[in-house]
Order: structure tokens, then sequence, then C-alpha cells
């Protein structure tokens, strides 16, 4: 009972943060000081229309997801006090307004994730995860922390507002140290290659709905940090961040997805296709910083608007999803696709809701994935006002790499959707799986109402979201964005009208209808068993595998993958034309672990073992280095 | 408004009676070319009559995805035709760019991808997989050939950019366009699965990709299935021919206007036909792990074109 309690709790508190973060964005301001609670400055929050943009979007995916979790509670192993203390943070940090409140908040976010990542603590590859993302996100935390305190020592104070008045004042080697340190701690949040080894380990590991919010919502306050960073706390950008943002953001996204599409495991797909997502919201960062140093401000509010828009519907789209592949494990009770199938008869909700998630993360047509990826496409094309080719070159690649993303995830989604939910079952669970509990197909239904919602109404949503970038890019005005049927573009660059796209795909449905109809076809069908080349029986073993559908691309990638073959077999005694047993494996290679943490890891130790002889043991040695130390400092001074 | 709706449902009208005509002709100039007598021109439509007659079959295994799907990709085609410039310089319906126009024909894939695996035969997941796999390398080639195209015209609306290369002829005179059209060519042999990517012809295994993953239609899925397949190539040719060769399209929705721009599209498309089957007659199917370096090629092509704006502004 208290864990239902609690989640209801969670529903009640992510509806009132929902609504003062929609009322923040909408224009009202506050901020609230309590000095006594918290050290080094106070408590200190203040709602801005970014704060309340990213607030709403806690405030609505906490709700949602706490509904679902309702459904799924396991009062012997959930841990309501961790969850309350992680949605509870995440409300704070887009609050906080200097920054030992942020930083507080931000580690009790880290932390409570952390512990409902070790969810189940008898696994050794859940300890692994859990101990991998401890280690990366504190890593992260010291990068945050000596940036935050570096800007502190140099402007004279720890409040956000005060260093955005001093930044332009500050030496410009302390300026990028600072942003160096603090984008590093940021990007490790938010999953950035290649600081992203964590995420595809935690993030399948916890509880589906703390995956939803972790990949949803918490690696969207990396990228907050990101924009807070790189267009406020440090005043207008160089041209160099705005690049590397953007590079940076077409290196995830490529990569990201690349991942995601080997993946057998399904919950592991999602969070790799976070990291790509992620990687998009940072196109349009990037882009929005090199529009702003370039004295554009009607692009850079374009990008950036394209960015916070992706960001919100990816938090839609991928809790939509994570909670379908909730309800899926647990049905099923593995995360491996390769013993799912034939679930779309056994669980007809959740297929639904999981193909309109997945068609809405594919960027198609009506829904809201389309209307964001389109946004950050058409702030790409209008890279010519930029007039020096080699930053034109830097956005042709960007809107390239971001071409294949688009491409490479609705392959990513067939094979999530098709391999899960298709053809017939591959294992005896799969067909025995049961559909959701009403409880988890109402958290479902809201984020699928959000998908469609946000990619009909975007002529309303994209003026609010101007709200909140405006300031950021400096632009005066919030910018025109057509009527309410219609997005135009700067100068009538380009227009989209998703309602028409609506009504037109509606009126479309009714076409091959009308042209049956007028043909006088043959309306009659007959069930049959699948064509099988005169074959007996169709098993699933006939059927397609999650692997197998990958291998083209694990063919074409050949370069990035480094697959390593595995074959063995079992011949029979007596021939070895006999084959008793073949068993192939043909895994993905992370070159990111065996190229770049291997070998940091590897100096490290050789460091902390050379390190190792001063120990010697002896407490008069100890005190001899004490002595040695003071008297270095007292000459140094 | 009442003028514009007739003239955008006569233009869906146009591309879909069109579509059947276009793959009949195709078909029988390749015959002519190889020295067969081949298939009537008009062989296409008694094909959709004939399979708009029949009873379907349909596999027990497949869920309502795999019914659906015919109905989808044929309402996707409906819209692009609504969108595409083709009665008019500028479509009745001018409602979105390029841009959507790509992600409607990803739509449909999406669609026809998941069929293919809804059937549990190896045949369709063969398919959807490499039909993904072409689809997703053929995108950066379209998305920086667009820009091609938006940076010389200053808009990705359709209209607009027909307009802007109709007005100034020079601006399509150049080198940068001609390498424009040369890799948006590549990208719809490939999307449409002609040769050298795909063989709309065979039916052998191992070299099957569109064809494998519609082998489990039969009936009236199958005609919307090949209905929707041939405007899908219609739309391309459209495209390419309208896009890069402008020239000849009324401004204006005068009756007499719109039948000679019909005609001039007629003859413009006539060549283009002539062209592609030619080439399907003159090279052989690529390796299907060749693709990706034809489809790359393409995409220098794209890239190169962009450039030369850059370098020439």
């Amino acid at each position: 009972m208290r864990a239902r309690l609690s989640y209801a709790a969670a529903v009640a508190a992510g509806l009132g943060g929902a609504w003062i973060g929609i009322a923040g964005l909408l224009g009202s301001t506050w901020t609230v000081r309590v000095e006594s609670l918290v050290p080094l400055g106070g408590l200190e929050l203040t709602l801005d229309p970014l704060a309340g943009l990213f607030l709403a979007l806690v405030g609505v995916s906490t709700a949602a997801t706490s509904l679902y979790a309702i459904g799924t509670a396991d009062e012997a192993r959930d841990d309501p006090a961790a969850y309350l203390a992680f949605v509870g943070a995440l409300g704070v940090v887009p609050l906080a307004a200097n920054a030992m409140t942020f930083l507080i908040a931000w580690e009790i976010m880290s932390l409570a994730s952390w512990m409902l990542v070790l969810d189940r603590r008898d696994d050794a590859a859940t300890r692994r995860a859990a101990w991998v993302y401890a280690v990366m996100t504190h890593a992260g935390l010291a990068c945050l922390l000596a940036g935050m305190l570096l800007l502190g020592a140099h402007t004279g104070s720890l409040r956000f507002a005060d260093w955005s008045a001093a930044a332009p004042t500050l030496a410009p080697a302390v300026r990028s140290t600072v942003w160096l340190l603090l984008a590093l701690g940021f990007a490790g949040k938010a999953g950035v290659i290649p600081l992203h080894v964590w995420l595809p380990l935690a993030h399948p590991a916890a509880p589906s709905h703390v995956s939803a919010l972790m990949s949803g919502v918490m690696i969207k306050l990396g990228a907050y940090g990101l924009i807070r960073v790189g267009f406020e706390w440090l005043g207008p950008a160089p041209l160099a961040w705005g690049v590397v943002i953007l590079l940076a953001g077409a290196v995830s996204a490529v990569v990201g997805i690349l991942y995601a599409l080997v993946d057998p495991d399904l919950k592991r797909l999602l969070a790799f296709c976070s990291i790509e997502n992620i990687g998009i919201v940072l196109i349009g960062v990037g882009g929005a910083m090199v529009f702003r140093h370039a004295g554009l401000e009607a692009l850079a509010l374009l990008a950036l608007v394209a960015a916070l828009y992706h960001a919100v519907n990816h938090a839609m789209f991928k809790a939509l999803l994570f909670l379908g592949a909730g309800a899926v494990v647990h049905g099923v009770g593995t995360r491996s696709m390769e013993a799912m199938g034939g679930l779309i008869r056994r669980m007809p909700w959740t297929a639904g809701a999981f193909l309109l998630g997945s068609l809405a993360i594919a960027g198609l047509p009506p829904l809201n994935g389309f209307v964001s990826e389109w946004l950050t496409f058409q702030a790409l094309l209008q890279n010519v006002r930029l007039a020096d080719p080699a930053l034109n070159l830097v956005f042709v690649l960007a809107l390239a790499a971001l071409a294949l993303t688009a491409g490479l995830g609705a392959a990513c989604f067939v094979k999530a959707f098709g391999i899960t939910f298709l053809a017939l079952p591959r294992s005896e669970a799969a067909g025995r799986a049961d559909d959701a509990t009403p409880a988890m197909r109402l958290g479902m239904l809201v984020f699928a109402l959000a998908c469609v919602l946000l990619g009909l109404g975007s002529t309303v949503v994209v003026p609010a979201l101007g709200r909140a970038a405006g300031p950021m890019v400096g632009a005066a005005t919030p910018g025109a964005w057509g009527d309410l049927t219609t997005l135009t573009l700067t100068g009538g660059f380009a227009q989209l009208s998703p309602p028409a796209i609506a009504a037109a795909l509606g009126l479309g449905a009714v076409a091959p209808l009308v042209v049956l109809a007028l043909t006088g076809a043959s309306r009659r069908r007959r069930y049959d068993e699948t064509w099988g080349c005169g074959r007996m029986l169709q098993t699933a073993r006939m059927e397609y595998t999650a692997t197998a559908f990958a291998d083209p691309f694990k063919r074409v990638f050949r370069f990035f993958y480094r697959p390593v073959k595995r074959l063995q077999l079992d011949v029979h005694p007596e021939s070895r034309f006999f084959v008793q047993r073949i068993a192939y494996a043909n895994p993905a290679r992370s070159i990111f672990e065996e190229w770049l943490y291997r070998p940091v890891l590897a100096g490290l130790r050789s460091a902390v073992a050379q390190a190792q002889r001063l120990q010697s043991g002896s407490a008069t040695a100890y005190l001899a280095y004490i002595f040695v130390t003071l008297l270095v400092l007292l000459v140094l001074r | 408004m009442t003028a514009e709706v007739v003239l955008a449902v006569l233009q869906v009208l146009v591309v879909a009676a069109g579509a059947p005509l276009l793959v009949g002709a195709l078909r029988t100039l390749q015959a002519r070319l190889v020295g067969r007598r081949g298939p009537r021109v008009l062989q296409p439509y008694a094909d959709l009559a004939k399979l708009l007659r029949k009873e379907a079959v349909v596999s027990t295994t497949t869920s309502w995805v795999f019914r659906a799907t015919p109905y989808v990709l044929f309402s996707t085609m409906v819209v692009a035709a609504l969108i595409v410039p083709l009665l008019l310089a500028r479509p009745a319906l001018d409602f979105a760019g390029l841009v959507l126009l790509v992600y409607l024909f990803v739509l449909g894939t999406f669609f026809l991808a998941l069929a293919g695996l809804d059937a549990g035969s190896a045949f369709g997941g063969m398919g959807s997989s490499r039909a993904v796999a072409v689809a997703a390398l053929a995108e950066p080639t379209i998305m920086v050939a667009i820009l091609a195209l938006a940076l010389r015209a200053g808009t990705t609306n359709l209209g607009g950019i027909v307009e802007r290369f109709a007005r100034e002829p020079l601006l399509a005179a150049n080198p940068g366009h001609l390498l424009a059209f040369s890799a948006f060519f590549i990208v719809m042999l490939a999307e449409t699965g002609r040769l050298p990517v795909d063989n709309p012809a065979t039916h052998l295994e191992l070299t099957m990709i569109h064809e494998a993953m519609v082998l489990e239609y039969s009936g009236h899925y199958l005609a919307l299935v090949e209905w929707a397949a041939s405007m899908k190539l219609f739309l391309f040719m459209t495209l390419l021919v309208n896009l890069f060769l402008p020239w000849g399209m009324p401004a204006t929705a005068a009756p007499l206007a719109i039948l000679v721009g019909l005609l001039v599209f007629a003859a413009k498309l006539a060549v283009l036909t002539v062209a592609l089957a030619v080439l399907e007659t003159s090279v052989a199917k690529l390796r299907l792990f060749r693709v990706p370096e034809l489809l790359a090629g393409s995409f220098a092509l794209a890239l190169l074109s962009v450039l030369s704006v850059f370098l020439l502004q």
C-alpha cells in the first residue's frame, strides 16, 4: 500500500508541477529565497519561461509515469522513498537559482536514480550498471562543482543572475575553462557521445517507469544545463562553443541510432535511441549558438525552438515507449527481442501505444516528432545566411547526419515494433503474455495523447516555446510564426500546416475505400497459412530475428561496429558432415570502450599503482610528508 | 477555394490514372529495347482490374497491421499527389514543402516494412530489412539535394522552387543544378526499387527487395500496393522533371493553359521514361552490399552541388 500511495502522491505532485511550469511558460515569474535551508547562499528558486518549460515537462512526465507505476507497483521491492526524492529533485533542478541549490538538487537526482537503478541488486549486470553510473555521474558532478566554484571565485557570487551580468568581464581563459568544465558535466548527464557509456547500462536496468523518467526527463536536464551555460551564465557564446555542441550533437545522433539499430535488447535499444535524440536536441542548440554569434537572432530563435520542441517531444514518446516496453518485459519476462513476437494479439493496447510511439519517434507526419525534426531541418537548411564556407560545410554535414539519423531511426523502430509485436511468438512466454493493467494503460494513454496533440497543435506550441527561447538568444521580439493553421518561417522560407496534413491524411485514408467502391472490387478474403515454399508447418523458427533484421546495417557500417564473428559447430563424432549443434554470435564491439575508456582506465590504474609507493605504512614517513608540505607552502607564500 | 480543391482532386486523378500507364510504357519500351515484343502498354490496368476482382488470401499469422498497410500506403501517395507541382507551378494546396514529401514516403515504407514482417516468413523479413536499409541510406542524399535546390531558390516550398526556377532559367543552367539532378535521379532508382538497386521484374529470393516485402499480398490488397508503388514512381519522376526543368508550367488556372501544361509535362515525362528504360536495360543489378557505394556516390554528387553554391556565392 505504501508504494501505491507514494505513486499517487507523485501523480498529484506532478500535476502541481505541470501547473506551475505552464504558468511560468506563459509569463508568470517569482523567486523564493530561504536563507537558512541550504548553506552558502540559501535555497533560492526562480521561475522563468525556460525553467517553466522544463518544470512542466517534469510535471507531466511524472504524473503519467506515476499513474503507470500504480499499475505495476510491487510492494515488496519498490523503493517509494527514492522515487519521491528522484521526482522531487527533477522538479527543483530547473528552478534552482544559485549554485548550491542547483548542485544539491542535482546530486539528490543522481543518487536517488542510482538507488532506483539498483532495482535487482542480486543481479551482477545490474550492480555493474549501477557502479558505472555512479562513477560517471560523480565525475560529471566533480566537473560541475569545479566549474561553478571557479566561476563563483571569479565573479564573487554563486547566484546565476550575477553570473550572466558578470560574464562579459571575465578573462577569456577563465570563461573557456569554466565552459569546458560545465559542458563536460552537463554533457555527461545528457549522455553525449563519448560520455554515454553509463546510459545504455543504467536506463534498462531500472524499472520501466523510472527508465521513462531517466530517458525522458533527466537527460533533458543535461541539455537544459547546456542551454543555460551557453546562452545565459557565460553570456553570448563564442563561435567555437556552438560548433563543438553542433558536432557533438551530430555525432551523438548518428552513433546513438547506429547502436540502437543492432541491439536485440528492447530497453537498451530505447536507451541508445535516447542518445540519438539528445543529439538531435543538441544539433538545434549548437546551431542556435552559431546563429546567435553571427547576429542572426531570428534563425537562432528558430534553432533553439526546434531543440526545445524536440526535447519536449522526446520526453513524451520515449516515456511512452519505455512504458510500453515495461509492459512487454513484464508480460514476457525478458528484455531480449529474440524471445518476443506476436504480442499484438496478446497485448493489443500496449501494441497500439507502442506503434504510435514508434511512428512519433521515427518523425512521421502528422505526429509530434515530425514537427520538431522539420523545424530542425529548416533551421539547418538556412545556414546559407552565414557567410563562411567552412561553417556552411559544418551545417551541411550536420544536415546529412540528421537525415541519416532520421532514416536509421525509422528502420530501428520498424525493427523494434515489428520484431516485438508482429508475426508468431518466438517463445512460450511471449505466447502467454497478458496485456497491461488499466492504470498502466492510462499512463500510456496520456503520453500517446500528448504525442498527437503536440503534433497537431504545433501552431500553438511553437510560439509558447518561442517565449522560453527568446530571452536566451537575445531576440527582442518573440518572433513571427504564422497563424493558427500554418507555421510560417522567416520570410516564407518554409511553411507547414500540421492540421492540413492531418486533414489530408484523413481524407487520403478515404481515397482507397472510394477507389475500391468505384471499381467494384471484391473485398472477400480467405485466411490461410503463410506461403513457405511447400514446407509443412509454419513456426516461429522461420521468422526473421532482430539480429537478422539488423544484419544489412552491420555490414554497411562494418568499420564502425567491428563485429566479432563466433561460429561454433559441434559435429557428430563419426563424421564431420553431420552437424549436431551450431552456435553463432555476431556481437558488435564498442569502439568507445575499447579505444577510449580502456586505455584511460589502464593509465589511471598504473598511476594509482605508482602513487601507492608513497603509502609506506610508517607513521614517521607520513609525519615527514606533512613537514615537507608545510615547508613548501611556507616558502611559496 | 472551390477551384483549388477541384484542381487538387484533378491532380490526384492524373497521378492515379497516369501511374499504371507510366509503368506499362516503361515495360514495353524495355522489352522492345532488348528485342522482345513485350506486353501491351495498357497491361498494368488490366492487371489491376484482375487483382481487384479476385478474392484475397490473408495469412493467419498476420494482424491488423498487415491489412491496414495497403490503405495507409495508398493514402500517403494520394496526399503526396496533392502537393507535388504538376498541373500548376504552385500546387493548389501548398501547405508543406519538400521535407514533408520525403517523410510521407518514409511513412509508406515504414508500414510496408512492418507488413513484410507480419506474415512471419523469412522472405518478408528479408525484404523489410533490405528496404529500410536502402531507404535509410538514401535519406542523406535526399536532404542534401533538397538543400541544393532550396539554396538556389531561397525556399523549401515546392511551388516557390518551381516558380523561382521558371522565372530565372539561368539559376538552373549551372553545373551544380545538374549534380543535384543526378543525385536525385539515383535516389529515385533506390527509393522506387528500380535497377540497379532492385529488380521490379524478378522473383528470385536472393535479389528481391520490394517484391519480397509484398509477397504475401493478394487480391485488392495487392492491387492497392502495386498501384501505390507505381504512383510513387510517377511522383518521383514528376518531381525530377518539374523541379529541375520547371519550364512550360502554367502559373494561372486557365483551362487551356493547364491543358497545354499537361502536354508539356507529358513530353518531359516521356523523355525521362525513355532515359530510364535505356538505363535499366543497360545496367546489371548491383549486389545488395554494393548498393551503399552507389548511394554514397549520389551523396557525394549532392554535396558537391551544395558546395558549388557556397563557393560561388
